[in-house]
């Protein structure tokens, strides 16, 4: 068995060498301009990212260059744990360090919204979307995420990225129907976004309210948003590696996230 | 007649920016009471409480019956102007630089003799003229002979424009134009003769109303700036740090919690990080660039104003941390206006009542409009004033600050947390 791992391992290290296997990041960068989640300002807000320097080669520290950073867990490009939702608040390991890391390592497949959503920033990822995805592809196995591209990340404008008008905000989503199909009938890790929430900009007012949330958490699933780059992935076959930052009974953390991608010949 | 200011020409960037000589400012302890006065508006001379008379220049005893139980009071300034001359020569920087310089005597109706410095619509002796106390550039009280009644463009005499931060004619950063507060005062700016007012955008894809109506006047430009992003700080003053002539820090959070009633730090931080932490990375990024053009032709950079609170002075326990931001914002305010001085940069801090706002909803009348702020804004800045309490309730409490501050801060705990 030894062996067997081994060459495995080498065989992905040399096609990563030979750039038969892509490493497609698919992070927004960690920057004071990008937008944090909005919410009514008497709630509790999600710091945006903000650093400053400690020292730049100056008086303050003649060699070295450095900063201090904060941000809150769901800033940027993040991971949310199910304990970040009030239905997988008692679920076994719904935190950050305590998720089995098998699972920051998993295959995914990317369900192609981008024309829908050219013509309707609220539009909701529905089941006939994802039966026609498994129609052209195959059938989105147990335990693999499932991205919604929408090209929603090459908004580089900030305020047409988060798309607010006097009822809110409009950006894309899953609707409540095709969560629980992703969760009940295909068993999926968890569902990802290019937009500001996996759940859509007016998913307040969907049934239950922020359906993403309250059932891939409540089954004990994970998010990804403020993902980039979906349009370089294939429709299968792509495996993340996302593991957010190992913060005690976190609820989520920025991270890195990135895809290997095999050329296919 | 004053004739009106005209538009500055363009200036020539290959001269040297002219730097700023400040006026004689050493004062003794007592005559600085005369400033204290002057910072709020006020023309005031010390009266004796045994036998009444009024006395200048300020001592420590009463000129006539030595007593030392002296007191400041308000006063009219009514006089006979005695005599003028002209100044064409001086050794002092200051004045060498503003020659010629016009100066009188005034008997004022209250008794003392004063020395003057004449407006330019005030004639030859003898005439009624009103005595007024101004702060000069170095930031000291001095005395101004005003004409009896001033004509449409008083305030553009060049002496007294030396005194005040007229906003005619110069260019003005307001920090905040999402609040109604920061919309007012970009209209009033507007309205005064401001040339350019840029207007701090934080969050834009926040929609909140009113930004169409202050962004369709021609001299209005929305900037990106969040106070709490030390690089949008720094971007923002290297882009227009070399033009901007006055500073209106008007951005704050304010939310309505004491200790008990709010669990958690986010609040009081979000506060402190604009209310106190937003004013020190602009004061590092843009009061070098101010203090750099303050003698920059007749436009100058001229001031720095800072919308604190009355509860800057005893903390309101309903709204405790936010008191508590805003009295960290006058203390480093304090610093900035001691930093600001050698440059001549006035620092103007306004400490308003409640204003009326959406965070004020539940308070009862009386409520500062966001009008009144900004009216309070471009008077100060006309008036050459320091420290503005705008609202009745401003008034009253810093009437019983003055009073008693140990007594306000228990009828101000009755109020609860």
């Amino acid at each position: 068995m030894q062996t067997t791992n081994t060459d495995l391992l080498s065989g992905l290290v040399s096609a990563l060498a030979t750039g038969r296997i892509r490493v497609v990041d698919l992070t927004q960068t960690l920057t004071p301009d990008f937008p944090q989640i909005a919410l009514p300002p008497e709630l509790g807000q999600c710091w945006p990212f903000r650093i400053e320097e400690v020292s730049h080669y100056d008086e303050r520290g003649p060699g070295w260059y450095w900063n201090n950073f904060s941000c809150g867990e769901h800033t940027g490009t993040h991971f949310d744990a199910p304990i970040h939702w009030i239905s997988g608040r008692d679920l076994p390991n719904n935190a950050v360090d305590t998720i089995p890391v098998q699972h920051f390592v998993a295959p995914a497949c990317v369900i192609d919204c981008s024309q829908q959503v050219k013509s309707d920033p609220d539009y909701l990822l529905t089941i006939a979307d994802i039966e026609g995805f498994e129609a052209a592809h195959g059938r989105i196995p147990a335990r693999a995420w499932v991205l919604m591209r929408t090209d929603w990340s090459k908004r580089l404008d900030p305020e047409a990225y988060q798309n607010f008008d006097e009822t809110g905000q409009h950006t894309p989503g899953p609707s409540s129907e095709a969560v629980r199909f992703l969760v009940e009938q295909r068993d999926v890790l968890g569902f990802g976004s290019e937009a500001i929430g996996t759940d859509a900009g007016q998913g307040y007012h969907l049934r239950p309210p922020y359906p993403c949330h309250y059932f891939m958490h409540g089954a004990g699933r994970y998010g990804l948003q403020c993902l980039s780059n979906l349009d370089l992935l294939p429709p299968t076959g792509a495996v993340l590696i996302c593991p957010p930052l190992k913060i005690q009974k976190g609820s989520g953390s920025p991270l890195r996230v990135l895809a290997l991608v095999e050329q296919r010949a | 007649m004053t004739m009106p200011l005209m538009k500055p020409r363009r200036k020539n960037p290959v001269l040297r920016t002219r730097q700023i000589n400040l006026p004689p400012w050493a004062r003794g302890r007592v005559a600085l009471g005369m400033t204290a006065a002057a910072a709020e508006g006020r023309f005031e001379l010390q009266v004796c409480k045994d036998c009444d008379a009024v006395q200048y220049p300020p001592r420590e005893a009463c000129r006539r019956c030595l007593s030392p139980r002296l007191q400041w009071r308000t006063q009219s300034g009514e006089g006979t102007l005695l005599g003028t001359t002209t100044l064409h020569h001086s050794n002092d920087p200051f004045f060498r630089e503003r020659l010629p310089w016009r100066l009188g005597l005034v008997q004022l109706a209250a008794g003392p003799s004063v020395m003057v410095h004449l407006h330019g619509e005030v004639g030859d002796a003898p005439a009624p003229v009103r005595v007024g106390a101004r702060l000069d550039r170095a930031g000291q009280a001095v005395l101004i002979g005003f004409p009896a009644e001033g004509s449409e463009h008083m305030a553009d005499d060049k002496m007294l424009r030396e005194m005040t931060s007229d906003p005619k004619f110069r260019k003005a950063l307001v920090t905040d134009g999402k609040t109604a507060v920061g919309q007012a005062v970009v209209q009033a700016l507007v309205k005064a003769g401001a040339e350019i007012v840029w207007v701090g955008h934080a969050e834009p894809w926040k929609k909140l109303p009113g930004l169409a109506d202050i962004t369709a006047m021609p001299q209005v430009t929305l900037v990106p700036l969040d106070l709490t992003n030390g690089r949008s700080v720094t971007e923002l003053a290297g882009e227009i740090g070399g033009k901007v002539d006055i500073v209106i820090n008007n951005a704050e959070v304010h939310r309505t919690f004491g200790i008990a009633a709010r669990r958690g730090m986010d609040v009081a931080k979000a506060e402190m990080d604009i209310n106190y932490f937003g004013l020190l990375r602009l004061a590092q990024e843009f009061a070098p660039a101010l203090k750099a053009r303050s003698a920059d032709g007749v436009a100058h950079a001229a001031a720095w104003v800072n919308l604190l609170s009355i509860y800057a002075l005893s903390n309101y326990p309903p709204h405790g941390t936010f008191s508590a931001s805003k009295a960290a914002a006058h203390s480093l305010a304090q610093c900035l206006r001691a930093e600001m001085r050698p440059a001549g940069i006035r620092v103007i801090n306004l400490f308003p009542g409640p204003i009326d706002d959406e965070w004020n909803q539940n308070l009862p009348p009386p409520k500062v409009a966001p009008a009144a702020i900004a009216a309070a804004i471009v008077k100060a800045l006309r008036d050459g004033i320091e420290d503005v309490y705008p609202g009745d309730v401003a008034q009253e409490w810093l009437e019983r600050w003055r009073d008693n501050p140990k007594v306000l801060e228990r009828e101000l705990a009755a109020a609860g947390g």
